[in-house]
Formats: structure tokens, C-alpha cells, sequence
């Protein structure tokens, strides 16, 4: 075990250098010079000019400038935004509680229909239900999830009014930020309706971004269960009697299960993809709609940090995912 | 020895027809798979249609795409004006028609899918050859490359050589194939490190084959299955990706009609005009899942060891 968590150690270091390498060329491959882009049309004086590019560090060897960043980028330093001169580091922090409370109630939604859909869909293969499942995910794997979130607005928010269009609360609560879960907070709070109005704002949000991952775990939990009830050990278990619940439950699933979690782990590069367009529809004050604005205001440091940091996200949680597997399935830490 | 025989003989009494018929040409085989999948079918029909409507939207489009009606501004579908005539699917809020802009967007959206896959495909079987031939330092650093554009999550690393490049389709169009690339050169690569200890390869090999030869002309074609059902889904993943950007307003610029660009542009209209909203996100459900559908049928066709589900 000990030698199948290293080797997958060791991999993640070059991917790691590969990323830096991206993230440090993003800011020098842009065409023109990068101080005069981010100024925009209010151009900057000559002084200013080489003042800034002394503190960027844009006047030295190219490898010295690479060696500098690796350095500040392993001592936490990202730099600070050119708009509101924070630093990366800690505007990232703030909103990320907020893209992970999305991600984590999307990814509940996604398994908690997917799954049982999934499990039904393979144990009866062929019926009505299982080409509904197998029709509805690969109409939602193939749905644009920024037209989904406008529809499911006009549904809900529009026609019927149920629930508000944008941002995480209603604004005439105000939640001291504790654990930055607003769920969580809410309910630290006290305050009368402030749960509620913070359930209300989350739930579009989360059907919308869980709408993929559903789609996939459906499919995948079908075919898994799928391969697994064909298995000679399901057969045994059948043969001497144990009730059908117990065999698909405790000897199906169980197996059909460990392919799913590789799947649910390779569902968060997904997720954060998709927060970028649901936080934007939303109006959702996380790290997707911070990136997305960094790049429409030429707030280059930010945009770098927080791809830099967005990227080791889901290659920590890749590993994860990859090590867990280990620890589930001997057959992958033993094998090759 | 004798058993044998006899056992071949009763076979070919028992099925006469075994004896005469040619076996199956592979196109022929092909169809019959890949006919009895109703799903792909049905793809492949919504597909031809839509290539229809693209190729000739100049003349079945009832309207300039963007002609500014001031007459008709947001006016709802099955609007007939009595000098302007239909507007099936109603019109925006500058009064252009939807219909005419969601078809000639199909022109758009189908252009950008060949051109992603066609930038994607060329280029991912040129690095995926080169790697699977050249196991060494050369192959280790491109499949390790391809594995950082693959940490990354797509639409994000889309967004970033966006930024890097400026918002346009064009760049669109770039960032999207950068995006897919990894795919084709992984799946290229693989099916080459299965082929290359083949025997024919060897026997080509043998009588003089050069490199480029054995690399193109041996090789390749053996390694086509997994790459036109890449190229199937991969065509999909560029329409969605396309119109994603154009919402962003990192894609194609307004006026273009391209079907996100659109949505981007309509948002504001959701309370009041839901035919704004509604009709060109039909328009990228219907052909990504054309595309998914026909590429799943491919899969099972084509390639059985693929078959996934």
C-alpha cells in the first residue's frame, strides 16, 4: 500500500510543475504587453509603466522570473488582484466555501437520485424504467447546463414564483460569515426564515450543477451493477437461498460500487467546471464567478492564482480519489 | 483428424448457405450493428437535417439573420405580421427573427464541431503516432503533457486560452480543440502500442516498409474505430463547449447568431419573452444529443470491446 501511495505521489509532482508552468506562461503568452492590457484604454505613463514591470518582475531572465514564482508559490504567496489589491490567496478563501457548499449540495442531489436510479435501471434491465433512466441521463449528460439553469428559472422562479433567481441569501438577512457554509450559518444564526431563505437560494443552483453528475452516475451505476449481477459469486448467493435484497444490496452493490467512486471522484474536475456557468447564471459569489470576471476586468494575478489553485484542487482531490481506490479494490494496489 | 473433418462436413450440410456466401463485406457487417441501434438512427436522422438547414440557411431561413424588424420587437411565436410576414418562432428584443438566427446558427455551431474535431483529430494522431513509435524521452514528455491538459477541468482551460488569445469564435474554435485534444492522442497512442507488435506490422516491417509508411499507411488504418467514435462525441463536446463560451461572452460577438451567444444575450428577457430563452438551447440539446446518440451507436457498431454501457 505504502508503495502504490507513493508511485501515485510521485506522478502528481510533474503534473504539478506542468500546471506552474501554464499558470506562469498564462501572464506572458498574452499578445502585446501585459502591463498595457491590463491598463486597458486608460493607458499608463512611462514611469508607471517600468515601475510595474520592475514589480511584476517582467525585467529579468525568464528562468529567474520562473524560479521567483515556484518559490512565492510554495510560501503561499499568489500575488494580489491589479483591481482590489487583496491577495489571491485570501479572496480565494472567501469564496470558496461558497462553491463548495454548491458543489457538495449538487453532488448529494446528483447521488442521492443517481444512484438508486442507477441500481433500479440495472436489476431491471430491459424495463419500462430502465430506458427512462438511460433516456433521461443521456438528455442531461448532453444539456446545456447554462440554458437548464434558465429554464428551470423561468419554471420556478418566474412562472411559479417558488424560489428567488440570484445570490445565496435574500438581502435583508445579514449572516456573520463563521464557517462560510451559509446553510451552516444560517442556522447559527438563529434568525427566524434565514435557513429557509438560504435553502431556497441553494436549491436551483444545486439541481442545475448536479444535473451532469447525475446523468453520469446513473449510467454508471447501471453498467456496473450491470457487469456485477452477472458474476458467478451472485449466482451462488441466488442459489443458496439469500433473499433478493440481501444479494443485490449487500453482494452487488458493494462490488458495483467501486467503479462509482471513481467516477464521483472524476465528477469534481466536472463540478468546478460547471460552477463557473451556474455561479454566473445564479449570481453565485464563488471562485467560478470571481475567475470569470477576473478575465473580463485583465485581472491577470488573479486569474493565475486561482487557476493555479482551482488546478491543485482537483489533482489533490483526484489523489484522493486514486488512493481510496487503492484502499477499496486490492486488486489495483497490487496490480501492475 | 477424422472427427474433425466430419464435424466441418455435417456443419456445412446443416448450413448450406455457409458454403456460397462471401462473408460479410466490414461496411456491410457495419450497417447491420450499427442499424438495430433505433437511438443512433434517429441521430443520425436529426444530423442530416441539421446539416440540411445549415447548408442551405440562406434559402429555407424566412428572414435576414440580422435584419432589425423595429415593427415587431419581441413579438411571440406564430406572429403573423400583415406586411412582414411569419415569425414562426417569434422575434428578439432588436425584432430579428429567431428562426432565421437559430438556423443560421446550425451553420455556426455545425462549422465549429468540424472544425474543433478536424483541428483536434489531425493533430492528436500526429502526436499519438510520434508517441507510440517513439516510447522514449519524446512520447514520455507529449503523454505527460496530455495529462496536465487533462488535470485541468476542460471549460476552465478553455477559458484560460481564451483569455490568453481574446475573446472571438476563431479563438473559441482553438481553445475548444486545445481542449480536446488529449483525448485523440491517448486513444491514438494506445491503439498504436496494441498494433505495432502485430505480426503484419512486423512483416511490413520486414520487406522494407519505412517508418512514415508503417506509421500512416499500416498502422493508422487499424487504429480508426476508437478515433471516429472519439471524433462523434467529440463533435458534440465542441457545439456545447462553443455555445458555453459564446454565453460567457468568450465565444463568437454579438450580432453573430451563434445559439450561446444568443442565450448570453437574452437573459435579461427571461421574465417577459421566454421564446428568446427557450428556442436556441433547444437547438444545442438536440444536436449535442444527435451527436451523443449517433456516437454511442458508432461505439457498439464499430468497436465492441469499447462498448461501455
Amino acid at each position: 500500500m505504502l508503495r502504490f501511495a507513493l508511485t501515485r505521489l510521485t506522478l502528481v509532482i510533474p503534473t504539478f510543475i506542468g500546471i506552474t508552468l501554464l499558470t506562469f506562461a498564462l501572464i506572458r503568452l498574452v499578445p502585446g504587453d501585459p502591463i498595457e492590457v491590463m491598463a486597458g484604454e486608460r493607458g499608463v505613463n512611462p514611469e508607471r509603466h517600468a515601475q510595474l514591470r520592475a514589480e511584476l518582475g517582467l525585467d529579468r531572465p525568464i528562468l529567474e522570473q520562473y524560479w521567483d514564482y515556484i518559490r512565492d508559490v510554495l510560501s503561499g504567496d499568489l500575488g494580489a488582484s491589479v483591481v482590489t489589491k487583496t491577495p489571491v490567496i485570501e479572496e480565494f478563501a472567501a469564496l470558496f466555501p461558497a462553491t463548495l457548499e454548491l458543489a457538495i449540495c449538487a453532488m448529494i442531489f446528483a447521488l442521492a437520485i443517481g444512484l438508486p436510479a442507477g441500481i433500479i435501471a440495472g436489476v431491471r434491465r430491459g424495463s419500462i424504467f430502465d430506458h427512462s433512466v438511460m433516456g433521461l441521463s443521456l438528455t442531461g449528460y448532453s444539456m446545456p447546463i447554462f440554458w437548464w439553469a434558465i429554464l428551470l428559472i423561468l419554471l420556478f422562479s418566474v412562472t411559479l414564483g417558488l424560489t428567488p433567481v440570484s445570490g445565496r441569501i435574500s438581502v435583508i438577512y445579514w449572516i456573520e460569515p463563521v464557517t462560510g457554509f451559509m446553510l451552516i450559518d444560517t442556522l447559527l444564526s438563529g434568525e427566524d426564515g434565514a435557513f429557509r431563505s438560504a435553502v431556497s437560494h441553494l436549491i436551483l443552483p444545486a439541481i442545475v450543477l448536479g444535473t451532469i453528475p447525475l446523468a453520469v452516475i446513473a449510467r454508471m451505476t447501471r453498467s456496473a451493477m450491470l457487469e456485477v449481477l452477472g458474476e458467478d459469486y451472485i449466482r451462488t448467493a441466488r442459489a443458496k437461498g439469500l433473499a433478493p435484497l440481501r444479494v443485490i444490496g449487500l453482494h452487488g452493490l458493494r462490488n458495483a460500487l467501486i467503479p462509482v467512486i471513481t467516477v464521483i471522484g472524476l465528477q469534481v474536475g466536472v463540478l468546478l467546471t460547471g460552477a463557473i456557468l451556474t455561479e454566473t447564471v445564479f449570481s453565485w459569489p464563488g471562485v467560478g464567478k470571481w475567475i470569470l470576471e477576473s478575465i473580463h476586468r485583465r485581472d491577470y494575478p488573479t486569474l493565475q492564482g486561482g487557476l493555479l489553485l482551482i488546478a491543485s484542487m482537483v489533482i489533490l482531490v483526484n489523489l484522493t480519489v486514486d488512493l481510496l481506490y487503492g484502499v477499496i479494490n486490492p486488486r489495483i494496489r497490487h496490480g501492475r | 483428424m477424422v472427427s474433425l473433418d466430419k464435424a466441418v462436413e455435417t456443419a456445412a450440410i446443416a448450413d448450406p448457405v455457409l458454403e456460397d456466401a462471401p462473408p460479410p463485406r466490414p461496411i456491410t457487417e457495419f450497417w447491420f450493428a450499427f442499424s438495430r441501434n433505433r437511438g443512433a438512427l434517429a441521430g443520425l436522422v436529426v444530423i442530416a437535417t441539421i446539416c440540411f438547414v445549415a447548408i442551405f440557411a440562406d434559402v429555407l431561413a424566412p428572414h435576414l439573420p440580422n435584419h432589425q424588424y423595429r415593427d415587431a420587437l419581441l413579438a411571440e411565436p406564430l406572429t403573423r405580421h400583415p406586411e412582414l410576414g411569419w415569425f414562426l418562432l417569434g422575434t428578439d428584443d432588436l425584432g430579428r427573427d429567431i428562426l432565421s438566427r437559430v438556423m443560421h446558427g446550425a451553420r455556426l455551431s455545425m462549422s465549429v464541431g468540424f472544425l474543433v474535431v478536424a483541428l483536434a483529430l489531425t493533430t492528436g494522431i500526429v502526436l499519438g503516432l510520434i508517441a507510440g513509435f517513439f516510447p522514449g524521452v519524446l512520447g514520455i514528455v507529449i503523454m505527460r503533457a496530455m495529462d496536465i491538459m487533462l488535470s485541468l477541468p476542460t471549460i476552465l482551460l478553455a477559458i484560460v486560452i481564451v483569455a490568453i488569445l481574446g475573446p472571438s469564435l476563431t479563438n473559441a474554435i482553438m481553445a475548444v480543440a486545445i481542449v480536446q485534444l488529449p483525448h485523440f492522442v491517448r486513444l491514438t497512442r494506445a491503439a498504436v502500442m496494441t498494433e505495432r507488435s502485430k505480426d503484419y506490422v512486423v512483416a511490413s516491417r520486414v520487406s522494407g516498409a519505412g517508418l512514415p509508411r508503417l506509421m500512416v499507411l499500416t498502422v493508422l488504418p487499424n487504429c480508426m474505430p476508437p478515433l471516429i467514435v472519439q471524433a462523434t462525441l467529440g463533435f458534440s463536446t465542441a457545439v456545447l463547449d462553443a455555445a458555453a463560451l459564446g454565453f460567457l461572452g468568450l465565444g463568437a460577438q454579438p450580432p453573430t447568431p451563434e445559439w450561446g451567444t444568443m442565450l448570453a444575450g437574452a437573459m435579461q428577457f427571461v421574465q417577459r419573452a421566454w421564446w428568446v430563452v427557450t428556442f436556441p438551447g433547444v437547438a444545442i440539446l438536440v444536436t449535442v444529443l444527435a451527436f451523443n446518440l449517433l456516437g454511442d451507436g458508432l461505439r457498439d457498431a464499430l468497436d465492441p470491446k469499447l462498448k461501455q454501457s
